[in-house]
């Protein structure tokens, strides 16, 4: 990428500052090869490229057992949290832009608030407070109806019901933070996406004659979908990582797989580490591609609808966030 | 039922909850600096003039984006320390904090750096030519138009990052700390069970941290917007 043009920054550079720069690439080009250099020095120097730690990647079977089995968990844990989160997102987006106050400040409160709690203290709840809970409901007046939702629905996600205490698995209490965090961001990327279409789309529907669900289900969701996608598949980006999360209540995804159990056997901590790192760097690189291609896309397809970028963060809990932000 | 919603043992902790909470703070407060500095050297190397520090810049700001902090915080506290011996201090608690602190920053920088070049992008090219043409220099330029615009437009993303940074505590904590908040409701949940009144005591605690810093950086970046 040669920029001899102008930036906001630098003007073109005439002869002296073309000197001046490549005088710069010089020095910072040695100054980091030397940092390069002492890293590696200093790798070989504490033994960290000894041939039998680097040798367990190059066997079909560690990659089986561990890396790639680490990957199929990180999916799953990932695909089954990014349906809910969607759907969770659709449901309390759609609920915080409607008319009535009694649907719009219950959905705003449980977005804000989830919103604004930290992924991991969501997972502690899911994990640890139903086994303590669940047996003081069994008594009470609800005990039936717990036994039933989690017999008929949670045992989908591995949970289950013995004498009235719940056992939550790791992998459900993953998927569950997983929805309502991430549910909680989408639900703003949904508001904010339906109220960047410009008022007029609203109101011509309305004078058309449209209800109120024809108005937001023909004209404006598909305005704002359309609007809204690189923004979804960035945050989609994110699901993916926090599912990493899992190590920590020992769910058995990659960083558990890779970064704990392989080494245990292996003694290679440090390889392992950089083989995780460069599995989550390319399934993120490749889903934050398809954002780029979508952003691209759909900038041809509608040249009226500002896309909402899938860079720009959206704001965080509590910031006043308007549709203006979004535009 | 009633016992549900017993808080007696919230209220008889909360010195132990004022305590994790503080230690959150001091692990926010540092990272907060510390992130700025690191993010604002990875976004100078980014619009620098120089190929390679450009390069540079970009290829560090990916890897970080794209690594789950879990996995950075562990492989600090195992690979970096346990087994490279990078230590702080002989003292683990106090090495745990600052390798905590460390990932933590490096991670952060990353989203830093992004929003500050962000902001450096939506300033306009006609105020830097218009600059330009009136004789400024470089270091003018960049004093009196360049980066009062850009910090302005800058609040709102960077109050999001350090109002991430601040819920990532959690990460950083439960992998190489273990004193902060959500280490500490762990432990409380082990020692005297995982109820929902300890939970929403957090929940209250996290609440209290992050919702004033949005409404803060909400108001403060709607009043300095640049009216373009």
């Amino acid at each position: 990428m040669s920029r001899d043009e102008a930036t906001v920054l630098f003007d073109a550079p005439g002869p002296r500052a073309r000197r001046r720069n490549l005088t710069l690439t010089l020095v910072s080009a040695l100054v980091i090869l030397g940092l390069i250099a002492w890293i590696i020095y200093d790798l070989a120097d504490k033994g960290q490229f000894a041939g039998e730690l680097w040798k367990p990647f190059t066997q079909w079977d560690v990659w089986r057992t561990y890396f790639i089995q680490g990957t199929i968990n990180t999916l799953k844990a990932a695909a089954v949290g990014a349906v809910l989160a969607l759907l969770f997102g659709a449901v309390f987006g759609l609920a915080r832009l409607s008319d009535h106050w009694w649907i719009r400040v219950p959905a705003g409160a449980v977005v804000e608030f989830f919103r604004a709690m930290p992924l991991l203290i969501l997972i502690f709840l899911a994990f640890f407070v139903p086994a303590t809970v669940s047996p003081i409901i069994a008594d009470g007046p609800l005990g039936n109806f717990q036994r039933v939702m989690v017999e008929n629905v949670f045992s989908i996600f591995g949970v289950t019901i013995n004498n009235g205490t719940v056992t939550v698995p790791a992998f459900a209490a993953v998927v569950f933070g997983l929805t309502l965090y991430n549910g909680s961001v989408l639900a703003e990327v949904v508001r904010a996406g339906v109220q960047s279409i410009p008022r007029g789309q609203g109101e011509a529907a309305f004078a058309l004659g449209m209800r109120k669900n024809a108005v937001m289900r023909l004209v404006l969701l598909p305005q704002a979908v359309t609007a809204m996608l690189p923004a979804i598949v960035s945050q989609l980006v994110v699901l993916l990582k926090d599912t990493s999360l899992g190590y920590i209540i020992g769910y058995e995804d990659l960083t558990s797989y890779g970064f704990k159990i392989e080494p245990a056997n292996f003694h290679n901590l440090l390889q392992a580490a950089v083989v995780c790192a460069a599995i989550y760097i390319t399934i993120n690189l490749i889903v934050s591609r398809i954002a780029t291609w979508l952003e691209a896309r759909s900038r041809r397809s509608r040249k009226s609808i500002t896309t909402m970028s899938a860079g720009a963060s959206l704001p965080a809990a509590g910031m006043a966030s308007s549709g203006a932000d979004a535009a | 039922m009633g016992q549900l919603f017993d808080f007696t043992e919230v209220f008889n902790n909360l010195d132990k909850i004022a305590i994790s909470f503080w230690a959150t703070i001091r692990l926010a407060a540092v990272t907060a600096v510390l992130s700025m500095i690191l993010g604002t050297v990875w976004a100078s190397f980014r619009v620098s003039p120089t190929p390679v520090l450009r390069g540079v810049g970009t290829f560090v700001v990916n890897l970080l984006r794209n690594t789950p902090l879990t996995l950075l915080a562990a492989f600090c506290i195992s690979a970096l320390s346990d087994i490279l011996k990078f230590h702080f201090s002989e003292t683990p608690s106090v090495n745990g904090y600052w390798w905590a602190v460390t990932a933590l920053s490096v991670y952060t920088s990353a989203f830093v750096a992004e929003a500050l070049r962000a902001g450096i992008n939506t300033v306009p090219l006609g105020q830097a030519e218009a600059a330009r043409s009136i004789g400024l220099t470089f270091t003018q330029s960049l004093r009196m138009i360049i980066l009062p615009q850009a910090f302005r437009s800058v609040i709102g993303p960077l109050g999001s990052v350090l109002i991430a940074m601040i819920k990532n505590t959690t990460i950083v904590g439960a992998v190489a700390y273990g004193v902060e908040a959500a280490s500490e409701m762990k432990a409380l949940f082990f020692d005297l069970g995982a109820t929902l009144p300890m939970f929403i005591g957090f929940a209250v605690g996290y609440l209290v941290l992050t919702l004033p810093a949005g409404f803060f950086f909400g108001w403060l970046s709607k009043r300095m917007a640049v009216a373009r």
